[in-house]
């Protein structure tokens, strides 16, 4: 136990933080502190947790991304249209050409950033703009409604009534989501290519001389995270039940803060899948806790904006510093 | 350094294991294995599972050695693994190194820290400008020896000359103290005086020269400038009272790598430079003319990138950026680190030239022989006490090496 918390330091703050806020929660509100609600927040997360463990892997690697959120976009509405063209079509057609539209559009973004060595952020902006501008464009800002059933269909993988009455359900995009999680935890924690992928984060010029292809590693990192937008895609489109153009603007900006309260370090080389759910669950929760206080939305950013702060100005401060008897002696 | 320091010592070491063998999945158990067998080669135990970061710069060189070893190596290069290590960390280092070459590892050892390339090697290879001067057997070389091979000069080491007694003090510290750092500091420093402060790493005198600079504040004690005692509230109050400070690590705090020679002269100064609340291009140009011509600074066009010069040059520029503004006591940390020995002579001349101008200078550095041939006085700190003082005239090197390395 001690252990864990020495070595996963941010995790274990994290896990204390939500335990807190969810108490804290359940005395306010009498709805809080319920099985029901835990799974519905497991539901909700599921498509910002997919995006979040993508950009993580970019986040370890060194670079960073804001462009994943509107290239979910531009993957959900190929996709839209794709099976409409078909006619028909099922999840496992959907996710593949999702996931394929996603990682050409991460590649492209790996391409500029390795071709041209242009600063990764400066790359993501521009494609950010490129990607929306485009769709919106070629779309007109039109929404697609006519979703064929197989998407639109509510797929419950599990339900049970319990004692008190609610429901608990474990839906499709919750099984998406986990196989995202445990893919991406088997990346970077178990096959060589992770592990180089934190090596380059690390220490880019020590990795070149290595003999890590820093080239492969770039286009594995955008491209992981172009699969991961375009799965996410597709799912949000299930969940919502529509296509909209605009849907997911915005939303990668949440989920990079999301990911850094979860311990990424933007400048790479750190980072942990099980921050990075954290730090989703976290921020949804407080939300999703507000909420139900009957909060205003408008201070839903203001709020979580100011945990971002707090969580990282702790981290930097180190645990050891707060918790003294876990500082080792004489390392 | 290659090494990675988020990542633990194992996955450090055995690096290669995860590199060039395609996609496949991580064996933790060889890495480790691997790992302790290198670190068991060199006689040494580390907590392979910690990361790295959590390890100080000299057992971080202990972990790039060891990977070095991973596979069987029969010929080990080291380039100046020496260079940020302390001198009971070098002769750690040293003995691995012994040990290793005892094992049948041949070992290419690059340093230009003279003492222990003659205490290493077997046979010792002198490059001056790229070009391959001899190779010459360790046995009979002696350190003026090889400097005069290097530089192709003879240099005449030889203590200061005039102690400077009856000058006025500038400046008179009394008992200074920060809990942790140093305690009960007292000297003073006369105007055209050089003080030496030696010891090893950690011995608190960058503190203590952060604290004369006012970017530290003392927890008791008194400064006095001048004869008036002076409380900064920052070093910008230090940098007008006088103070004039060279950071340790030029390369990271003394000069803006990414900035042209001007602007990296004119930085400290700029008060100076103004015309009608604007800097004056013409007030600029001739502030710069005087220091490179004043310190005979080697330079293209003053508009040129800092990093197109060599390493005496840009620590002659970090001077001249401190000269400009007109300081009565100069703190030089550790200003030949990364020098190569032609031109550190060339900096202690400089040093020499301002003392004899008046300056007051405080010169810091961990190896002896710098402030045994460069100052008049010789402080000796430990563990953030003075705990010895010397005069150059009257103890011989070997002494007083003895007593800081021993």
């Amino acid at each position: 136990m001690v252990k864990f918390i020495r070595t996963h330091g941010t995790e274990s703050a994290l896990l204390a933080v939500i335990v807190v806020i969810s108490f804290v929660l359940s005395l306010v509100t009498d709805r809080y502190f319920t099985v029901g609600n835990a799974f519905d927040l497991l539901n909700t997360s599921s498509v910002n947790i997919i995006f979040a463990v993508g950009l993580l892997v970019v986040l370890i690697s060194g670079g960073i991304d804001i462009s994943f959120a509107v290239a979910a976009s531009v993957a959900q509405y190929g996709t839209a249209l794709f099976i409409a063209w078909i006619g028909g079509g099922n999840w496992a057609i959907g996710l593949i050409i999702a996931g394929s539209i996603g990682i050409g559009l991460g590649c492209l973004n790996a391409a500029l950033i390795q071709g041209f060595a242009i600063p990764s952020i400066v790359v993501s902006i521009s494609t950010f703009n490129v990607f929306f501008g485009l769709l919106m464009f070629f779309t007109k800002g039109v929404s697609i409604y006519d979703l064929p059933d197989w998407l639109t269909e509510h797929v419950v993988l599990y339900e049970r009534q319990l004692a008190d009455g609610s429901w608990i359900e474990i839906s499709l995009p919750v099984l998406v989501m986990a196989i995202c999680v445990v893919a991406t935890w088997t990346l970077v924690t178990r096959t060589t290519i992770g592990r180089q992928l934190y090596a380059f984060g690390d220490n880019p010029e020590g990795a070149r001389r290595f003999g890590v292809n820093i080239a492969a590693m770039r286009f594995i990192a955008f491209g992981w995270l172009g699969l991961m937008a375009g799965i996410a895609g597709l799912v949000q489109a299930h969940y919502a039940q529509e296509v909209v153009p605009n849907a997911l603007y915005g939303r990668e900006l949440d989920v990079l803060a999301a990911v850094v309260l979860g311990g990424a370090r933007l400048g790479g080389g750190k980072g942990t899948v099980l921050g990075c759910v954290l730090g989703v669950m976290l921020t949804q929760i407080t939300q999703n806790g507000l909420n139900l206080m009957g909060v205003s939305p408008f201070a839903f950013k203001m709020i979580v904006g100011a945990i971002i702060l707090i969580a990282i100005t702790l981290s930097n401060a180190r645990i050891e510093r707060l918790l003294p008897f876990l500082s080792r002696k004489g390392a | 350094m290659a090494l990675f320091p988020e990542m633990t010592v194992a996955e450090n070491i055995g690096f290669s294991e995860v590199v060039g063998h395609g996609l496949r999945l991580v064996d933790y158990g060889r890495i480790r294995a691997i790992a302790l067998e290198a670190l068991a080669k060199l006689g040494v135990s580390l907590d392979v599972d910690a990361p790295l970061k959590e390890f100080p710069i000299a057992q971080r060189q202990i972990v790039a050695i060891a990977r070095a070893l991973v596979g069987e190596a029969r010929v080990v290069f080291m380039d100046e693994p020496t260079a940020s290590l302390t001198q009971s960390e070098t002769d750690h280092l040293l003995d691995i190194v012994r040990n290793l070459s005892a094992s049948g590892v041949a070992v290419v050892f690059v340093s230009h820290r003279l003492a222990e390339v003659l205490e290493i090697s077997s046979r010792i290879t002198v490059l001056r400008d790229g070009r391959l001067v001899g190779v010459y057997p360790a046995e009979g070389m002696t350190q003026s020896k090889i400097t005069e091979l290097m530089t192709g000069r003879t240099f005449e080491a030889k203590v200061r000359a005039a102690p400077r007694a009856d000058r006025p003090v500038v400046i008179e510290v009394d008992g200074l103290s920060r809990p942790g750092q140093f305690s009960d500091i007292s000297f003073k420093v006369h105007e055209g005086e050089t003080l030496g402060i030696t010891g090893l790493l950690g011995a608190g005198r960058t503190e203590l020269a952060m604290t004369l600079f006012g970017m530290l504040k003392p927890a008791a004690g008194r400064i006095r400038l001048d004869g008036r005692e002076v409380r900064f509230s920052s070093n910008r109050d230090a940098i007008d009272a006088g103070i004039a400070y060279l950071s340790e690590d030029r390369l990271s705090l003394g000069l803006i790598q990414a900035q042209s020679i001007v602007d990296n002269l004119v930085i400290s100064s700029l008060a100076r430079i103004l015309s009608g609340g604007l800097i004056s291009p013409g007030k600029k140009t001739s502030l710069v003319g005087k220091w490179v011509a004043e310190l005979g600074v080697k330079i293209g066009k003053p508009e040129d990138a800092i990093t197109t010069l060599s390493g005496g040059n840009q620590q002659r520029i970090a001077i001249a950026k401190w000269l400009a503004t007109d300081p009565r006591l100069l703190i030089l940390d550790a200003p030949t680190v990364g020098v190569d020995v032609g031109a550190r002579a060339g900096i202690f001349d400089i040093v020499a030239r301002l003392a004899d101008s008046g300056l007051a200078i405080i010169l810091i550095s961990d190896e002896v022989p710098e402030v045994y041939f460069n100052a008049d006085r010789i402080l000796h700190m430990a563990q953030g006490r003075v705990v010895g003082s010397y005069d150059p005239r009257a103890y011989s090197l070997h002494d007083i090496e003895a007593a800081v390395y021993g």
